[in-house]
């Protein structure tokens, strides 16, 4: 009796089946939208609106994508994931690609059969703390109670810390960044540690956020990029591209105000053109047409105006650019040329 | 004969009863103060009520239901009172996104507000069960409901067409609730025994519901529920056609055959080419954007009303005379029994695609779907087996001297009783489910508690927490108490059908 | 009658498999064992299939891989570098701990608000009947979710003793934060050490010897107990006197249990405020505290359903009865009400305490580390092993699961009403 309910479902489901292991670019035309994973809410990532309508650093990225591919900046179905079901959901072909806050690791890549694509966020784990402990260095947190997100990479660098500077704590293991808040605000743990962008944003919507600060020490590196599944190297391409769009979009002065007029017709800058598709057939070779990287910058801005637009220094998140600044700015984004 | 008589010849008059046994006085002596103890413990919980009320009520009463963020609301209060107040503007600014999820409603552009048609299937759904659960309500007055609804979302729905179709149904609707409550009971009675024309059996419309429901929710064409209910119409004709030439075993297996082949490969060719021919449908919404209560009330129903059949099944195996028959049953039932949901969700969430063939690929919702309903089945079929233990075994053997056989036996004498006693128990079945519904949020759904995650993410409401808890606890605790105050009811009329 | 229905040999036929009773349960039986094992074998095969593809060999041999993350509560030793098995081990423990408090909270919570539902007092009626149906009617995850919320928010954070804000209760021996609540801890200065049991492997497990010698110490006692008793009952039979003999019988439980004490120099350890935290002293941690109070308050509700459903089961005339026989009131009570009330309260209870058990596996919620939040929470994140530590879970669940039902078959078993 138990087939029947299995095959009734699959009838049901009026067999949404597709082939999950290759050719993600040709489903996910078929279907006309982009599945992308994303966190079940972190803000200044991905949260959705009273609309429902998903918003953050991370859906603006899948938006690219989905324009790139489909045309459509707004063709993409939202997936929460949360840090249990991220890539499942991914190994399984549920999404297409993951823009989740995920961590670039040697096991992830090699272990679980992932590839990340880029790096969109240089991030590290730091810890937050309130002005009144008198705590100026994470090593002076010995015999503290530390709130940890769990389903991350945060929990083993945080015993490793400790560990490695022979003194002790008492984690707190916490499901979500609303949970995590709401304990370190009441004070049941006297530090919270996550991603330091995480606590940036979490302190921003703090009552009094000037009562709290974020300690020096990043205690791991945290590169948070896309990622897609191992082994369907055109998509990944893809995913790959249009991040270095965004970026190259930036350093090369494109933004989404002017790029209108810089696509209209070939310019001086031949980077430019090649990127915009008005010169050479860089579209073409990755099995879009030659206005993918427009449309990708146009769907929210180049990476400077993503940024800018939901985690930049005029939202109350207000982190400053630091690592992830253009690598002419002295930090660490730099796209591969576009040729 | 003198008048002298020692004997009172009228009554005194009735004297009021004192001013403690009656009235409240009375009725307080009695019941809070009757005795040292029990008026140390009145008054106890006098002061804890008086306590609890006055804190609720100062916290709930607040001025914030206009607030677009909690930063406004902590104006509000000023510095000086803190947080002791609630903040309802995320209420206000989201209660539609808890009752609904990600339902499109208009909001982006060239979407339509379809948030009716969930609405429509929840009210269709109380029509639907009404014959199942109040058989006191008439067959007209079942009608009078389905029509009320439909012309009434047809109304809503506007245009031309909607306006006369809906003030049609509703005339219908009033024209035979006028009938039936004017009609006399008796007399009415008296005509039906005479054979005079009925409304057809409004459980025809309990029986199709079941294939509205997903169409309404899910959209898509038409073709695809008539194409899954045709499947039943084709297994029942081979039955009959089949049962008097090959015998009724024969008739049967084959005809489940047919039916599982016309489901498993033709329904959906069927349904392309008839809506190829002739396209009707809704337009089609994806059950990602499923969210909050809608998510909730969807797996629990369709959770219990799959695993109805199914746990039926389990019972009759768990209660047959098969060994190998009942171990599976049996099996199944306490492993079931023995996890916690979570696990079982767990397996929907990472598992579920692993066991299937490579590249099956159906979404999120509807693994969850099939692991809950498998879960409710395991717990269904032991209240059935409860039904079924219950019956007097006279029943069975009354049944077995008129020479029926099991299956007859079971459909005609056995599931008819063991059923009607079991709907408390699959009431509190299905209220359990609903409970556990809220454990999705856990692998990443955005039912209410997700939701409620999801919304203080926003950094509108970052730090809100009561409000959202006791709004969600508010609405589970309506639904839940209204149907185990249903069950109770249901629960005392069968115990006097019973002595 | 079986001399009629006898077969005639070599008349088989096919159809016979169907037709003929004696071979179509056999049929059926066979059919049904067949699709059964298809199923399975159907399974497997896409599991192993699906698998291959995803390069995973199933493979259990990250159990004995470091585990690398902390555990807050532990009530055995262990540390980063020990083995997720350990870990798995640790998040067991927890399980049964929540479980067990929560069962005995729940059902003394469910047996007073029970019998308070049937107070004669209206107030406390109502108030029960509020508590049953609130409780009842609101998932057990809101309410422990909600709970971990209340703690958290409404009691003071140490810094606030600090500050002289808050002080401890109890002559300062019980601290109560929103971290959770520090009681003292019993000590022994002249302690005898621990046995290490299993070595040094994942599930080595230390048995404090004092622990033991008190057990020892105390269960003689009772048994001294026992015999005194005895002695007493046969000397009554005989002389038709019983001797006093309740001191002796106190005495032989109390004084050596009080010698060992003091042999083993016991003293207990306060909790003191030390840096961020308050050091020294057990701790029950605010996610412990959370998730047992939730899970019996929930529990407790349909407990006292059960107790009131018991105690209304027993008809009067039972009471009648037993006073028509001349039995007083409390011999009424224990006689004849109890053994029947208990008959209807207990399988109901039993499956209650299966359900609070099978309900800790929230512990997730409010970062319990009971067995899901370890196995099946960050072990399974950090290895990716969903399917092995999945299955290996729903061992650990259906294990405990079963030994419950088990105890409750034989007590059904035992309490069956004995018919003839």
């Amino acid at each position: 009796m138990k087939k029947t309910v299995f095959l009734g479902a699959l009838t049901v489901a009026g067999m949404a089946a597709g082939a999950s292991a290759a050719a993600t670019l040709d489903d996910v035309k078929a279907r006309g939208k982009l599945n992308c994973g994303v966190t079940t809410g972190l803000v200044g990532f991905a949260a959705p609106d009273a609309n429902g309508k998903w918003e953050g650093f991370d859906v603006d990225f899948c938006r690219a994508v989905a324009a790139a591919v489909l045309g459509d900046a707004n063709a993409v179905e939202f997936v929460p994931t949360t840090g249990k079901t991220r890539f499942t959901a991914l190994a399984s072909g549920e999404v297409d690609m993951l823009a989740r806050n995920t961590t670039w690791t040697l096991s992830r890549d090699v272990d679980l059969k992932f590839d990340f694509v880029g790096v969109n966020y240089y991030d590290g784990q730091g810890f937050l703390v309130s002005k009144e402990m008198g705590v100026s260095s994470a090593k002076d947190l010995d015999g503290a109670t530390v709130c940890i997100q769990t389903g991350t990479t945060t929990e083993l660098n945080l015993a490793d810390f400790f560990r490695a500077n022979n003194i002790s704590y008492e984690p707190v293991p916490i499901e979500t960044n609303a949970e995590g808040q709401q304990q370190y605000l009441a004070g049941a743990c006297d530090t919270y540690t996550t991603d330091a962008s995480g606590l940036a944003a979490t302190r921003a919507t703090f009552e009094n956020p000037q009562d709290h600060v974020v300690l020096p020490e990043i205690i791991s590196k945290e590169p948070l990029g896309p990622l897609v599944r191992h082994g369907d190297n055109e998509w990944a391409d893809i995913v790959r591209w249009t991040l270095n769009a965004l970026i190259s979009a930036e350093e090369l002065g494109i933004t989404s105000t002017n790029i209108g007029e810089l696509s209209a017709a070939p310019g001086d800058n031949p980077e430019i053109n090649r990127l915009l598709g008005t010169e050479g057939n860089l579209g073409e070779m990755l099995g879009l047409d030659a206005d993918w990287a427009k449309r990708a910058i146009m769907a929210g801005g180049n990476y400077g105006e993503v940024f800018a637009k939901n985690i930049g220094e005029s939202t109350p998140i207000a982190l400053a650019r630091g690592l992830n600044a253009q690598w002419k700015d002295g930090g660490l984004i730099y796209s591969p040329p576009f040729r | 004969m003198s008048d002298l008589s020692y004997v009172r010849a009228e009554m005194l008059p009735e004297r009021a009863p004192p001013a403690s046994q009656v009235g409240f006085v009375g009725w307080a002596r009695q019941n809070l103060f009757n005795g040292v103890g029990n008026s140390i413990l009145t008054v106890l919980s006098l002061i804890f009520i008086w306590y609890v009320v006055s804190f609720l009520l100062s916290w709930a009463f607040s001025p914030t239901w206009n607030s677009a963020s909690l930063s406004e609301c902590r104006e509000i209060f000023g510095a000086e009172s803190g947080h002791h107040a609630a903040c309802w503007g995320v209420i206000n600014d989201r209660w539609q996104q808890l009752l609904f999820g990600f339902y499109p409603n208009g909001s982006e552009e060239g979407t339509s507000d379809l948030r009716w048609r969930p609405i429509l299937a929840f009210l269709l759904l109380f029509v639907a069960v009404t014959p199942v659960l109040f058989n006191m309500i008439s067959r007209r007055m079942n009608w009078v409901l389905l029509c009320a609804v439909l012309g009434l979302t047809s109304l809503y729905l506007g245009g031309a067409l909607g306006i006369v179709v809906g003030l049609a149904l509703i005339a219908a609707g009033a024209a035979i609730g006028y009938k039936a409550l004017t009609a006399d009971k008796t007399a009415r009675a008296a005509e039906i025994e005479a054979g005079a024309k009925r409304l057809p059996n409004p459980l025809i419309f309990s029986a199709i519901y079941p294939f509205i429901a997903p169409w309404l929710l899910w959209g898509g064409s038409l073709w695809l529920p008539i194409g899954a209910a045709l499947g039943f119409v084709i297994g029942y004709f081979v039955f009959r056609f089949l049962a008097p030439i090959a015998g009724s075993l024969v008739g049967m297996i084959v005809a489940v055959l047919v039916a599982l082949v016309w489901w498993l490969l033709l329904t959906v060719g069927f349904a392309d080419l008839m809506q190829s021919i002739i396209p009707i449908g809704l337009e089609p919404v994806e059950s990602r954007d499923f969210g909050g209560f809608m998510l909730s009330i969807t797996i629990g129903v369709v959770a219990i009303a799959c695993s109805l059949p199914i746990g039926i099944v389990l019972a009759l195996g768990r209660q047959s005379d098969l060994l190998i028959v009942k171990a599976l049953c049996v099996g199944f039932i306490e492993f079931i029994r023995g996890v916690p949901l979570i696990t079982l969700l767990f397996v929907a969430s990472t598992l579920l695609n692993i066991f299937m063939p490579p590249g099956t690929n159906f979404d999120i919702i509807l693994r969850v779907l099939i692991m809950v309903t498998l879960f409710a089945a395991a717990y269904m079929a032991e209240v059935i087996r409860g039904g079924l233990a219950a019956l007097p075994r006279g029943q069975y053997e009354a049944a077995d001297a008129l020479g029926l056989d099991y299956w007859k036996a079971q459909r005609l004498i056995i599931m008819p009783q063991a059923l009607k006693i079991s709907i408390p128990g699959i009431v509190s079945t299905f209220i359990g489910v609903f409970k556990d519904t809220v454990l999705v949020s856990i692998i990443g759904l955005l039912d209410p508690l997700g939701l409620s995650n999801a919304i203080r993410a926003d950094q509108a409401w970052n730090g809100v927490v009561w409000e959202l808890y006791g709004f969600i606890a508010l609405l589970f605790f309506i639904f839940c108490f209204s149907m185990s105050r249903y069950s109770m009811y249901l629960e005392r009329r069968l115990r006097t059908d019973h002595r | 009658m079986t001399t009629i229905t006898d077969p005639h040999q070599g008349q088989f036929r096919l159809s016979m498999l169907l037709y003929d009773s004696r071979y179509r349960s056999l049929t059926i039986q066979i059919v049904a064992l067949i699709g059964f094992l298809m199923l399975i074998g159907w399974l497997l095969s896409n599991t192993a299939q699906n698998l291959a593809e995803l390069g995973k060999e199933p493979s259990f041999s990250f159990m004995m891989e470091p585990a690398g993350y902390d555990i807050n509560q532990r009530l055995l030793d262990y540390n980063s570098q020990d083995t997720h098995l350990r870990a798995s081990f640790m998040g067991l423990l927890n399980t049964l701990l929540v479980a067990v408090m929560g069962c005995i909270t729940a059902t003394v919570l469910g047996v007073i608000i029970g019998v308070l539902r049937l107070s004669p007092n209206w107030i406390i009626s109502r108030l029960s009947a509020v508590y049953v149906e609130g409780f009842r009617n609101v998932p057990v995850l809101l309410w422990i979710v909600f709970t971990m919320a209340v703690l958290i928010e409404t009691l003071p954070q140490p810094s606030a003793f600090r500050k002289g804000e808050a002080s401890m209760s109890l002559w300062d021996s019980v601290a109560v934060t929103n971290r959770g609540i520090y009681i003292p801890e019993p000590l022994f200065s002249r302690s005898l050490g621990d046995i290490h049991l299993l070595g040094n492997s994942s599930l080595r497990f230390d048995v404090s010897l004092d622990l033991l010698a008190l057990l020892a110490v105390l269960i003689g006692g009772i048994l001294t107990s026992v015999l005194i008793k005895r002695r007493a009952d046969i000397l009554q039979e005989a002389t038709g006197v019983r001797p006093r003999t309740w001191h002796w019988r106190l005495g032989v439980v109390v004084v050596p249990v009080v010698l060992v004490l003091a042999i083993l120099g016991f003293h207990l350890g306060y909790p003191e405020l030390k840096g961020f935290n308050f050091r020294n002293g057990i701790h029950l941690r605010n996610s412990l505290i959370a998730l047992w109070l939730a899970l019996s308050l929930y529990t407790g509700a349909f407990i006292a359903e059960i107790v009131r459903a018991g105690i209304l089961a027993v008809s009067k005339g039972q009471t009648e009865a037993a006073s028509a026989l001349g039995l007083r009131p409390k011999r009424t009570m224990s006689l004849v009400i109890l053994p029947q009330a208990l008959r209807v309260i207990i399988p109901p209870l039993i499956s209650n305490y299966l359900n609070l058990t099978k309900n800790s596996s929230l512990a997730i919620a409010v970062g319990y580390m009971d067995i899901t939040g370890t196995l099946g929470g960050i072990t399974m994140n950090q290895t990716g092993r969903e399917l092995e530590t999945v299955l290996l879970l729903m061992l650990v669940y259906l294990t405990i699961s079963l030994t419950i039902s088990a105890v409750m078959n034989w007590y059904n078993e035992s309490v069956k009403l004995k018919e003839r």
